[in-house]
């Protein structure tokens, strides 16, 4: 009998392809994402080199980064974003690379489109030059985000060399709390191991409150796992995985799908096998959270207060916080719920699928965004768009007062025209609070969708387990 | 790529912690095209108010930190974004080696492709380093060769990195290359896969 072996450990041996003496594994790619942003550079390496794509068919390019979110057809005001887009266009063209455009109706943020595609599957090896693609790992794939160099080695060649990762159990035992999402579950998980905790590591989540997670919610937490510093998040496959996966476009069909059930089957972790670390957290202790600071770590309860500086041990820390106060507009001790927002924003790899727009529109239906309030719901994909309008979504939130976009990454970035200004705060479903993220001088606190629609409607952040749902 | 070896040059203080590449490199400048001309958007939001003018009392406009090649920094360096645009603005504005208690891995990664070194040493250590930054001139010698970093003054430290990139940074090798010697391999596995 095998050594008992984790999932990681599972997906791993399966696609190193060589050990050479002296150099680190060679890991088989299964699936190559490719977006505008970091991949001109890689195709200009290929074409300086004279190579080509090794597999075209295992790479797939959507537009995300870049596009304004005003009704399509709206001409890209910006020159140089509109240069990058149709560097990828022709880079796509010339190597064979299928592209989902911006006129494409499976277009949308990659990372939301891999899985609603069904490109995304269990056991696969994932790459994208974008720290996010740890969300694939929702599906038991080992997906981890890479630079541009790498990115150009995966096209010319379907494979990296990789240093082995460690591992990370992140069990979290019972039920979470009513109104308490996966969002705030990979919150108050980074805010206690901060967003260096899992550098290095390749963590698993698992547990009671894991297991009972829906797969969009599953891919909420693997995609902060980045947030933590883990090179890639994972959860074992099981029958909500299999659910989600069966009958979308590029998942397996007729007997390739019960090879590939009886196959993924046999990925969950063996009884017995070692983590090099295992973290333990209780799912009653998780809450409603904000993060009130210029990294994702800075997570308080809503109900608590922003924390004081003699929180901190030593003076180090304590200048990083009052830096982190001084920019973000914060007096320590003022309680969270006092805090007032100009603006927010409901999208992004993070919390942009349908069931955050439900969520969201759930909290919204009924009221009215406060007057001094922009809020704008951006959803992950055109499929998510359709889907929503299907259901009104569309219609709750505009009724609302909330501006009802086209899909992108939009805000949480800021690379396309939907931006902070400077000295404004933003309740925000996206997965960074960095300086400037957002905008210059913006104010970025993180929280969950249902939390950032009760931002919007209050003009301040409320605490959703009070929530007037109608 | 250009070779490591033993690299002496000029140390620039930054004592922040958690520095990401937002910071690095903010998202306006991420839509060129080219692999070249980041260094002049270097910690722009910081170097510069928002005027666009320089800020004094950032340590990389102060004149004794001009041409620095060497940036001390505090834990967690390079965390955020993938984006390899960071390493490239951090090459082109001069830096050949980055030396803090623990980097980000996606960063680190990238800069080995870029031929520039991170170099890990203790909290302790770097607090020296940080320190020591502060005297005029304060210059570093990284020698990837013996894996030692060592000043003019007594400061004395040996660091560890992985072979493998060690080889590459020394030899300043193409890895797709080196990758592509194991094409027989590679084959086979997809032969083998699918």
């Amino acid at each position: 009998m095998l050594n008992p072996r984790t999932l990681f450990e599972k997906v791993w041996d399966e696609h190193v392809v060589c050990e050479p003496n002296g150099r680190l594994p060679l890991v088989y790619i299964d699936l190559h994402l490719v977006h505008e942003v970091t991949s001109p550079q890689a195709f200009d390496g290929l074409r300086a080199a004279g190579r080509k794509v090794r597999q075209p068919g295992r790479t797939v390019a959507t537009v995300d980064h870049n596009v304004p979110t005003e009704p399509r057809g709206t001409p890209i005001t910006d020159p140089v974003a509109a240069r990058q887009i149709e560097a990828l266009q022709k880079n796509c063209r010339e190597f064979g690379i299928p592209l989902f455009d911006m006129d494409s109706p499976d277009q949308g943020i990659v990372h939301v489109i891999g899985p609603e595609l069904g490109c995304t599957q269990p056991g696969m090896t994932i790459v994208c030059g974008d720290s996010h693609t740890s969300t694939h790992g929702a599906l038991g794939a080992l997906a981890f985000g890479i630079g541009t160099s790498e990115v150009e080695h995966v096209l010319a060649t379907q494979c990296l060399p990789q240093r082995k990762p460690k591992s990370m159990l992140i069990r979290v035992r019972g039920r979470l709390p009513e109104a308490v999402s996966a969002k705030d579950l990979a919150l108050g998980i980074i805010g206690g191991i901060g967003t260096d905790g899992a550098n290095g590591h390749v963590i698993e989540y698992a547990g009671e409150a894991v297991e009972a997670l829906s797969m969009e919610a599953r891919m909420t937490l693997c995609n902060m796992s980045i947030e933590a510093g883990a090179r890639a998040g994972m959860v074992a496959p099981d029958e909500t995985t299999f659910a989600y996966v069966e009958g979308r476009r590029f998942a397996p069909q007729g007997d390739a799908w019960d090879k590939a059930l009886e196959r993924w089957r046999k990925l969950p972790s063996d009884p017995g096998a070692h983590y090099d670390r295992v973290i333990e957290i209780e799912a009653a202790t998780m809450a409603p959270f904000v993060t009130w600071g210029t990294n994702p770590g800075m997570v308080v309860p809503v109900s608590a207060r922003v924390p004081e500086l003699s929180a901190w041990k030593t003076d180090s820390e304590r200048q990083a916080a009052a830096r982190m106060l001084d920019y973000m507009g914060l007096t320590a001790g003022t309680p969270i719920e006092q805090i007032r927002v100009d603006r927010v924003f409901i999208g992004s790899c993070t919390n942009s699928r349908l069931e955050d727009l439900r969520a969201a529109a759930r909290v919204a239906k009924g009221h009215r965004v406060n007057p001094r309030v922009r809020a704008l719901v951006v959803p992950g994909s055109q499929a998510v768009k359709q889907a929503a309008e299907k259901e009104g979504l569309d219609r709750i939130f505009s009724e609302a007062g909330f501006e009802w976009r086209e899909s992108g990454c939009s805000m949480c970035l800021g690379m396309n025209p939907d931006i902070l200004q400077p000295g404004e705060r933003c309740a925000s479903t996206s997965n960074r609070n960095f300086e400037g993220r957002q905008g210059r001088g913006g104010r970025t606190h993180l929280v969950s969708p249902m939390m950032a629609a009760a931002a919007a409607i209050a003009g301040h952040f409320t605490d959703i387990r009070n929530w007037r749902f109608y | 790529m250009q070779p490591f070896r033993v690299h002496t040059g000029k140390v620039a203080p930054l004592a922040r912690a958690n520095v990401d590449t937002d910071q690095i490199i903010p998202k306006q400048f991420l839509k060129r095209i080219e692999r070249t001309g980041f260094g002049e958007f270097l910690f722009y939001d910081w170097r510069r108010s928002a005027d666009g003018k320089l800020d004094p009392a950032f340590p990389l406009n102060q004149p004794q930190y001009a041409g620095a090649s060497i940036l001390a920094t505090e834990k967690n360096f390079g965390c955020g974004s993938s984006r390899e645009h960071a390493v490239w603005a951090l090459a082109d504005f001069g830096f050949r080696a980055v030396v803090a208690p623990s980097f980000a891995d996606i960063f680190a990664n990238n800069c080995a492709k870029n031929g520039a070194l991170t170099v890990v040493l203790s909290e302790r250590e770097i607090a020296e380093i940080l320190e020591r930054a502060k005297m005029p001139g304060y210059q570093l010698t990284i020698d990837l060769v013996q894996r030692n970093v060592r000043d003019n003054h007594g400061f004395s430290s040996s660091f560890a990195i992985d072979e493998f990139t060690r080889h590459c940074l020394l030899n300043g090798l193409d890895d797709i290359g080196l990758t592509l010697q194991h094409e027989a391999e590679i084959a086979a596995y997809e032969a083998r896969h699918w």
